[in-house]
């Protein structure tokens, strides 16, 4: 069930929606886990990233539904990469153009775009069922669901394990930096911490909304 | 609204058909990578050459502009590498304000933890020492792998590291120590969490230094331009 089923919305505003909170990428699909735990050690990694994911996800999500007549289903699959890592490819080349700094920090991750689940799990469950401004909205609604996603994880593990934000220390000198929060463990430990606090959230909300039908 | 469709059924799809999309497909790609490439390749290769303008500067601390020469295999000696020349094996020449020679800008690179790292060192020919080093190319794991660029204590390693010439080699090649255990000055202090990428810049300049010191050394006049 990976579609949204509301019909004739208003401006796609359910499909934007749904990517951002009720079907998060990150907290609630649980999808693009290697970039989500690897590249989320700096705030500025995590935005970067999750900037660079959400363009290859909108262009993949308009080629696919442009295109989604006429590729063969036996052959989607293919196809769908091969789309993807074009506009991958392309995102590569302009960062090194717009800055080689930034590059530089992405380092090898923007390759491993292609191969986020995320973006072939719209193409397949979304845009190769729907029309343009629809997908177009799925993929704005993933694509920012996926950046906020990376920027909570990539926030927390820069103050704990480097004492700074977005590269300003926040911290004194004296701060002992946690290493292992820069590490991949400390990827698993954030991202464990969050859907913790997330379902725990969600459970007191059912229980309240439980207990307020119960006492009507 | 026909936005939402049931898939075409399987086996509508003839062999030529398949083909047909896939390839033209793939041609359609093809064309947007090249023309991607095309077109952010100039702007890249600016990119790149201003970054290494700026290590130049940065490696050379008394230098205010730089010229770029090529070791002339046959005569053993180096001369002024035209405009536009890109070789692995190009040596910068410093000069401060008055166009005196202040120190050189050589490149190495070597395998660490991920990928290839490459680097740019100074030597200055007076102190006989490398007076700076930085990374121009690196995939080394953001906050750790890529302290070698922003560790305090592991870029004091490059403020004056000993590379003084003996005979045709250098007297002390340039030796790794673990973190906190350098005590002469051609030892480079390792990162403790970063160790495979500070022994691997370690190594690439006990190599490049090895190899190109001793050569630049006898050279020195070559650089002196035309004061």
């Amino acid at each position: 069930m990976a579609v949204g089923l509301e019909k004739d919305v208003p401006l796609g505003t359910n499909d934007f929606l749904d990517g951002v909170l009720k079907r998060n990428p990150v907290f609630v699909q649980v999808l693009g886990m290697c970039p989500v735990l690897a590249v989320t050690n700096t705030g500025i990694n995590a935005l970067a990233m999750g900037m660079a994911t959400a363009f290859v996800l909108l262009c993949s999500n308009i080629a696919v539904s442009l295109l989604r007549k006429i590729i063969p289903p036996q052959v989607r699959i293919v196809t769908y990469i091969l789309v993807i890592a074009t506009f991958v490819t392309i995102v590569d080349y302009l960062i090194q153009a717009i800055s080689l700094d930034l590059h530089k920090a992405l380092g090898a991750f923007i390759s491993l775009i292609v191969v986020n689940c995320l973006i072939l799990g719209r193409a397949e469950a979304f845009a190769s069922k729907n029309g343009i401004r629809r997908s177009v909205f799925d993929a704005l609604g993933m694509g920012l669901g996926f950046l906020l996603g990376l920027l909570c994880l990539g926030v927390v593990r820069e103050i704990m394990g480097n004492g700074s934000l977005f590269g300003f220390r926040i911290f004194g000198e004296s701060y002992q930096e946690w290493t292992i929060m820069m590490l991949p463990p400390g990827g698993f430990f954030t991202l464990g911490a969050w859907l913790l606090f997330i379902n725990w959230m969600n459970q007191r909300r059912a229980a309240k909304a439980e207990m307020e039908g119960a006492s009507k | 609204m026909s936005d939402t469709e049931t898939k075409a059924p399987e086996g509508d799809s003839s062999a030529g058909k398949i083909y047909g999309v896939v390839l033209s497909v793939g041609v359609v790609c093809s064309l947007l990578i090249v023309s991607t490439y095309e077109f952010t390749k100039p702007i890249i290769q600016r990119n790149k050459i201003a970054a290494r303008e700026l290590a130049i500067l940065d490696v050379i601390p008394a230098a205010v502009s730089s010229e770029a020469y090529l070791l002339d295999e046959a005569s053993g000696e180096f001369q002024a590498a035209g405009e536009g020349v890109e070789d692995a094996n190009l040596v910068f020449a410093g000069y401060n304000a008055e166009g005196e020679l202040v120190g050189l800008a050589l490149g190495a690179r070597g395998m660490g933890y991920q990928d290839y790292i490459q680097v740019l060192y100074g030597y200055s020919p007076q102190q006989q020492a490398i007076v700076g080093m930085s990374v121009l190319e690196s995939r080394e794991t953001p906050g750790l792998g890529d302290r070698i660029q922003t560790d305090a204590n592991f870029t004091a390693n490059f403020e004056k590291l000993d590379v003084t010439v003996e005979g045709d080699k250098l007297a002390h090649p340039i030796e790794f120590v673990k973190p906190g255990e350098k005590s002469e000055p051609w030892q480079i202090d390792g990162i403790s969490g970063a160790t495979i990428s500070s022994r691997a810049t370690a190594d690439m300049l006990h190599e490049s230094t090895g190899e190109w010191i001793p050569k630049v050394h006898k050279r020195t006049n070559d650089f002196r331009g035309e004061e």
